[in-house]
């Protein structure tokens, strides 16, 4: 009791100071315990950059190559660490090259403040130069921005941004400062947001819908769970194993649910969606209770909706009640943290065990582990695999590294075969797709958990889209271990041309620059494997480095990704072949 | 899409009265292609707090998924759909016509009667008349006196008050703890 009437006292002679609105902005990200920010400067952001130059002890500015890279930065700070992300940019083409991360950050539910300079308000509305009405183009993919023009408004923006971008289901916010507000001096206080009156982050749980979700749960013969980033976003790993383990229930995993339980684990049945994993996507129209936890529906998930699980009661723990029958049904749907309601769950849980249903998973798998899984890590025919570059990857990390992908074939390889022993090691774009994404989220992911090896895996395609980040890596010494599996195409959408357009591969072939010459030149220790009696020994020797390092390995030029739902089709049309 | 019939709704949003949240509400409509038959903003009975009321044409099953995206902004207080009937509500319509018709032709003075249409104003060139009501009657009226001719038109967004009680200020309440 004592030490909080001391904290009382002291936040009630609260001493203000004159400063000006530029250093307010950095004193407000510190108080944020903002230690690490991504950017790139520019004639309206100029002031905040002299102040980040006073305050350089207390916050590192990492110098991006291009905005979208501090977006994703920023980003991939977000997702391994579960703090908030921040990303500064100048108005004007500084600002609208957030856009891309904004509305990746804003669809994958990440925590992220962007903060943007602005011409002068006298300006504003005149056309100025490096003006853009970045309030208006950024509000239709950020949970909440705004516009400040006095810099006595900048604290309270600030501490709102905060609040909001991680508060409830996260997400981006902007908030623009104009020139002027950031040159005008005010009584400096600061104080934290610790609600906004017509938001609230987290919805009541409906009286009876907990122990609805368990009577139905307990009744079920095929009951099955499928998670989403909900359960890492909430930290409900660990209630959630419980769950799974006392019920004796299946569970399957979206791309952004990824890691939340080890890939070893014996009741984890694989991911779902388009280029998910056989069983789960087979049975979900054979359940007779669906459990969708912290997940989204999305269409790739889901395929046709017409056909998408109509056998089987759908209960929906969710902490957005907009998502709540968005997409699919449900018979119940349990609204709050998922932390909180599976932890109340658990006790109302008769424990199970289900072996017969469980055995259908373990069926399927086999029929899969044959056709697909064991010709992808485990090759005979000349060409290396994308899945025997993961499985060498795996087997030098023991499945503790996080791993950062790109978009593209190598993106779904990557998530059906790394093994992920520890939560928050999947870190892809998923509900954007964005190419480009991969090496820059890798950056921003090392300096979150410098203790965690990071591996960024992209496509020859997609990592040509922010290529220039190796210089961040460069002058940051981050150590990343970058892979790009190169099969000089743009082998994702090459796949659908050969499936769906009769192989007619129009501007998908790719004649790529010497890679390791380009990393060379930024000074990154680089190799490359065109034989698979080389790949295990340089990506060896890629795990033990202590810096950063690339490498490129050639795959074949025409793999594809199986399974797959193609797209339009129902769950149980999944094809192997 | 549902196949469920489509009515007219008035969606009712309070909101805090901040710059941007127009373009925000107005967004969710367009994204999903729906256009706002009208959209009527002003203070409500709370001070600091503002009402929206938007006109749509939409099915059930998809108005209250649009409630939900409205909602879920967080400046949205609460928001609220019904059906016309469920709510109490005025239109107002404004009529610039030529003065002269006025004194000429005797059968619009009956009309102006018969609709409780109100003169606003009349000078030598026109005269405006006003009449608040439901679309219908402003639009009977439009069609009565478009045989005469008139010169300019214009018809208010709807407003309404609801016949059930909105418990906004106890929710705020709620917020607040
Ligand atoms: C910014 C962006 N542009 C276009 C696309 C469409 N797209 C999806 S996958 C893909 C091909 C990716 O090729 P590559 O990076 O070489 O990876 P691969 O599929 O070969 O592994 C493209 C073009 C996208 N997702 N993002």
């Amino acid at each position: 009791m004592e030490t909080q009437t001391i904290t009382n006292t002291e936040t009630a002679k609260k001493v203000t100071e004159r400063i000006s609105g530029s250093e307010a902005i950095v004193r407000c990200l510190i108080a944020e315990d903002v230690k690490i920010i991504y950017g790139y400067p520019g004639g309206a952001i100029m002031p905040v950059y002299d102040e980040l130059y006073k305050y350089q002890d207390k916050i590192h500015h990492v110098l991006t190559r291009h905005e979208q890279g501090a977006t994703h930065a920023a980003q991939g700070f977000a997702r391994i660490s579960g703090q908030v992300g921040v990303a500064i940019a100048t108005s004007g083409p500084g600002a609208t090259n957030l856009i891309t991360g904004i509305a990746d950050a804003q669809i994958d539910s990440t925590p992220m403040v962007c903060i943007t300079g602005q011409v002068p308000s006298h300006l504003l509305g005149s056309d100025a130069f490096q003006e853009t009405d970045i309030v208006g183009i950024s509000t239709p993919v950020t949970k909440w921005n705004c516009q400040v023009t006095k810099a006595a408004d900048i604290p309270a923006a600030l501490a709102k941004a905060f609040y909001i971008a991680k508060s409830g289901r996260p997400g981006p916010v902007l908030v623009d400062i104009t020139k002027d507000a950031q040159f005008e001096e005010f009584d400096f206080v600061y104080e934290k947001c610790e609600k906004v009156r017509s938001y609230l982050p987290i919805p009541k749980t409906v009286a009876g819908s907990l122990e609805a979700a368990a009577k139905i749960i307990n009744e079920a013969k095929k009951p099955f769970i499928i998670w989403g980033q909900g359960v890492v976003l909430s930290e409900a790993e660990q209630e959630l194993i419980a769950v799974v383990e006392k019920a004796g229930i299946p569970a399957a995993w979206t791309i952004l649910g990824a890691s939340a339980i080890a890939t070893s684990h014996p009741l984890n049945v694989g991911m779902l969606g388009m280029h998910g994993n056989y069983a789960p996507n087979k049975l979900t129209n054979e359940c007779d209770v669906l459990i969708a936890i912290g997940m989204r529906f999305d269409d790739r998930v889901t395929g046709d909706l017409n056909k998408y699980a109509k056998q089987a009661k759908v209960i929906h723990f969710e902490i957005d009640p907009a998502e709540v029958d968005k997409n699919v049904k449900t018979d119940v749907a349990v609204l709050g943290d998922a932390k909180d309601t599976l932890a109340k769950l658990l006790p109302l849980l008769n424990a199970n065990s289900h072996i017969d249903w469980h055995q259908q998973f373990k069926d399927l798998y086999k029929i899969e582990y044959n056709k697909v899984i064991k010709n992808d890590i485990y090759p005979t025919k000349e060409g290396l695999t994308m899945g025997e570059v993961i499985h060498q990857i795996n087997v030098e990390s023991k499945g503790e590294a996080a791993i950062v992908t790109d978009v593209g074939q190598h993106q779904m390889i990557a998530c059906r075969y790394a093994d992920f022993n520890k939560t928050k090691s999947n870190i892809t774009s998923g509900g954007l797709g964005t190419m480009g994404f991969g090496l820059p989220a890798a950056i921003g992911a090392k300096m979150a958990a410098p203790e965690r090896e990071v591996v960024s895996i992209s496509g020859d395609g997609g990592y040509q889209m922010t290529i220039q980040e190796l210089g961040t890596i460069f002058q940051q010494k981050a150590a990343v271990k970058i892979v790009v599996l190169n099969n000089e195409f743009l082998g994702m959408v090459r796949q659908w041309q050969q499936l769906f357009f009769d192989r007619r591969y129009a501007s998908t072939e790719m004649t790529n620059p010497n890679f390791v010459a380009i990393a060379e030149g930024y000074y990154i220790k680089a190799k490359k494997v065109t034989k698979r009696s080389e790949l295990a020994d340089a990506v060896k020797e890629m795990m033990e480095s202590k810096e950063a390092y690339f490498l490129e390995v050639c795959v074949e030029k025409e793999g594809n990704v199986f399974p797959m739902v193609p797209s339009g089709a129902s769950v149980s049309d999944i094809r192997l072949e | 899409m549902s196949t469920e019939k489509e009515q007219l709704y008035a969606v009712s949003i309070y909101t805090e009265n901040n710059i941007g949240l127009l373009n925000r509400i107005s967004a969710i409509f367009q994204r999903r292609h729906i256009n706002i038959e009208s959209l009527n903003t002003s203070p409500s009975e709370i001070e600091g707090v503002s009402k929206f009321t938007i006109v749509v044409n939409m099915n059930e099953v998809n108005i209250k998924k649009i409630i939900g995206q409205i909602e879920k902004q967080v400046e949205v207080i609460k928001a609220y759909y019904h059906s016309l009937d469920d709510i109490i509500y005025q239109i107002s319509g404004l009529f610039k016509i030529k003065s002269e018709l006025l004194f000429e032709e005797r059968q619009i003075q009956n009309i102006i009667k018969e609709s409780n249409a109100r003169i606003v104003t009349v000078n030598k060139e026109f005269f405006v008349l006003e009449k608040s009501g439901k679309k219908e009657e402003i639009v009977t009226l439009y069609n009565k006196l478009s045989v005469f001719g008139i010169m300019q038109y214009t018809r208010s967004g709807l407003i309404a008050i609801t016949k059930e009680e909105m418990k906004i200020s106890e929710l705020l309440e709620t917020y607040s703890n």
